[in-house]
């Protein structure tokens, strides 16, 4: 008892913080939470302030006011309306691709592979995703290329490639995105107890009976837990639409070809994807997939 | 066990097969074409050489780029590992109303497109900083970068926490030290392989990021993904920026590679 109150009193600091919690926890989180709020959602909301402005069109400045003309007009210009439609096609388009091969990838990896190939495969499946954003860029633009290795490759059997359009848009970003996909149904199939599948083929069912019936709605949250990066980040995405897609246009080239000319148009669009998001997040929420990410 | 028949094996081994060469492949041309002795992209590759990497290695532009990413990704990293340990800290310590929001006001900002995050700051600091007299020039890329690689931090050191075991402090606190000789002597030392693991991988993500970078480098500043967003622009691809890009996959692979082995040599430890 003695030692206890010597030491209480040789350290005073750690006493007095010892005996108060929350002074602890505030002086854990206050920093962060400046840093967080006070910059970051600080500048998303002063973004939406600025979509309520107008710029002034003699002197191409931004005027402070307040004008729904911005998000309006995100409905009424046709090419606006368009292209919203077109990058969210575009997202759930590169989602279900990636699912199409993440779950068979999957399979093979959790049910059929050996050990070393399993680990090995985990390996390469994480690799690339640290490989660099705009070197994926590059290298699908050296194979999709007029003259590149996709057509010199398939050029003997008269088949020739997507050129630079929607599709290859859709699959340079399923190229980007795909191990987010990919990771978690691999642990999710992983995860199902072996004896579902004994029991699946005792009562009958086939592989691919089993697959469906048995694997696939046990992975379901898995699966909406990886779709909301590939959702999300394709959302967002500009600079695929621009080296591969030839003119294709997605929600991120207007607000980028509007950030200097146009402000506040530019602020009202970054809505569209932030309510996409928003939304979809609030959907798998639902479901409870997002206690796996 | 999954029962399948010898034909679906077979085309599920395709299928694999086909995924390892959609990722692979792609990658492989890119690197073969920083060999290439032509100035341009080209394939199948006439000629190989070293010539644009011994071209790169002296040219001033890349370079100073590559001391942009260095400082850029060294500078936020620094300022994430200090963020994200402490909310990582706060959220396995405590209980308190919030909790949630916290947690994800963490992620958002990786969560959002870059482009709606860069746009932010930017128009932050150009519609209402620079108006206002203060202009945040070089540091205003630093502070987006910092921004979004909090949650590397948070992630690994904060996965850690939660296994360590709280008794180990409560003996250090009985024994008489404080807060701070806890911390550092029985704390630190075991989430110490999670913090290096988090903040390399925090260094990795920053030193990649482009379109966040794109709204907040000043003027005339250029990060080598920024660079080699400049050279793409251009009609035929050069071949030097095929050797810029090999050089990003290796700078980037490696602290992720070293962050890999820490954090699995702590797990073979427990």
């Amino acid at each position: 008892m003695s030692t206890q109150t010597t030491n209480a009193g040789s350290r005073p600091i750690s006493a007095y913080l010892y005996k108060r919690a929350k002074l602890r926890l505030f002086g854990l989180i206050a920093l962060p939470m400046f840093w967080i709020v006070g910059v970051y959602i600080l500048s998303l909301f002063l973004l939406l302030i600025t979509a309520f402005w107008f710029v002034d069109p003699f002197t191409s400045k931004v005027i402070p006011g307040f004008t729904l003309d911005n998000f309006i007009s995100i409905f009424t210009v046709p090419a606006y309306l368009s292209t919203s439609i077109r990058t969210l096609l575009i997202a759930l388009a590169v989602t279900a691709v990636s699912v199409l091969f993440a779950v068979p990838l999957g399979i093979y990896m959790a049910k059929i592979a050996r050990p070393w190939v399993r680990n090995a495969l985990a390996v390469a499946i994480t690799l690339p995703l640290w490989a660099g954003y705009l070197v994926k860029i590059i290298a699908m633009r050296l194979v999709f290329t007029e003259e590149g290795f996709f057509n010199w490759a398939l050029a003997p059997i008269g088949i020739s490639g997507p050129t630079f359009s929607i599709p290859l848009v859709i699959l340079t970003l399923t190229y980007l995105w795909f191990p987010y996909m990919a990771l978690p149904v691999y642990t999710a199939i992983r995860q199902i107890p072996p004896n579902l599948f004994d029991a699946s083929s005792d009562m009958g069912a086939k592989g691919f009976t089993t697959i469906y019936r048995v694997v696939l709605p046990l992975i379901v949250p898995a699966i909406i837990a990886g779709s909301v990066f590939t959702f999300s980040l394709s959302l967002g995405d500009y600079l695929v639409a621009k080296f591969t897609g030839g003119s294709t246009q997605m929600i991120g080239s207007i607000i980028a070809s509007n950030i200097n000319l146009n402000p506040p148009v530019a602020a009202a669009f970054s809505m569209v994807p932030i309510a996409f998001v928003l939304i979809y997040l609030m959907v798998a929420r639902r479901t409870g997939s997002l206690e796996r990410m | 066990m999954l029962r399948l028949s010898r034909a679906s094996k077979i085309a599920l081994i395709a299928i694999v097969t086909f995924i390892l060469i959609f990722m692979y492949v792609p990658l492989l041309v890119l690197i073969l074409n920083s060999f290439n002795k032509s100035n341009i992209s080209s394939w199948p590759i006439a000629a190989f050489s070293f010539d644009w990497w011994q071209f790169a290695a002296t040219y001033q532009p890349i370079r100073t780029a590559l001391l942009n990413s260095i400082i850029v990704a060294a500078g936020s990293t620094l300022i994430a590992a200090f963020l994200g340990t402490l909310v990582a800290f706060a959220l396995k310590g405590f209980d308190f109303f919030g909790k949630g929001t916290v947690n994800l006001l963490v992620v958002l900002p990786i969560a959002l497109p870059g482009v709606v995050t860069g746009v932010a700051f930017s128009n932050t600091y150009n519609t209402f900083l620079s108006p206002a007299g203060f202009n945040i020039g070089y540091f205003g890329m630093i502070v987006a970068h910092a921004t979004f690689c909090i949650v590397m931090v948070f992630n690994n050191v904060f996965a850690r926490l939660k296994r360590m075991n709280p008794s180990l402090q409560e003996a250090s606190a009985d024994l008489g030290a404080g807060l701070w000789q806890t911390f550092r002597l029985v704390t630190f030392p075991q989430f110490r392989t999670a913090f290096v693991a988090g903040a390399l991988l925090a260094f990795a993500l920053s030193f990649d990021e482009v379109v966040v970078t794109i709204f907040t480098a000043p003027p005339g500043v250029d990060t080598l993904p920024l660079w080699i967003l400049k050279e793409m622009s251009r009609p035929n691809q050069a071949s030097v920026v095929n050797v810029v890009a090999t050089l990003v996959i290796l700078i980037s692979l490696i602290p992720v590679y070293i962050s890999q082995r820490l954090s699995r040599a702590q797990d073979e430890v427990r």
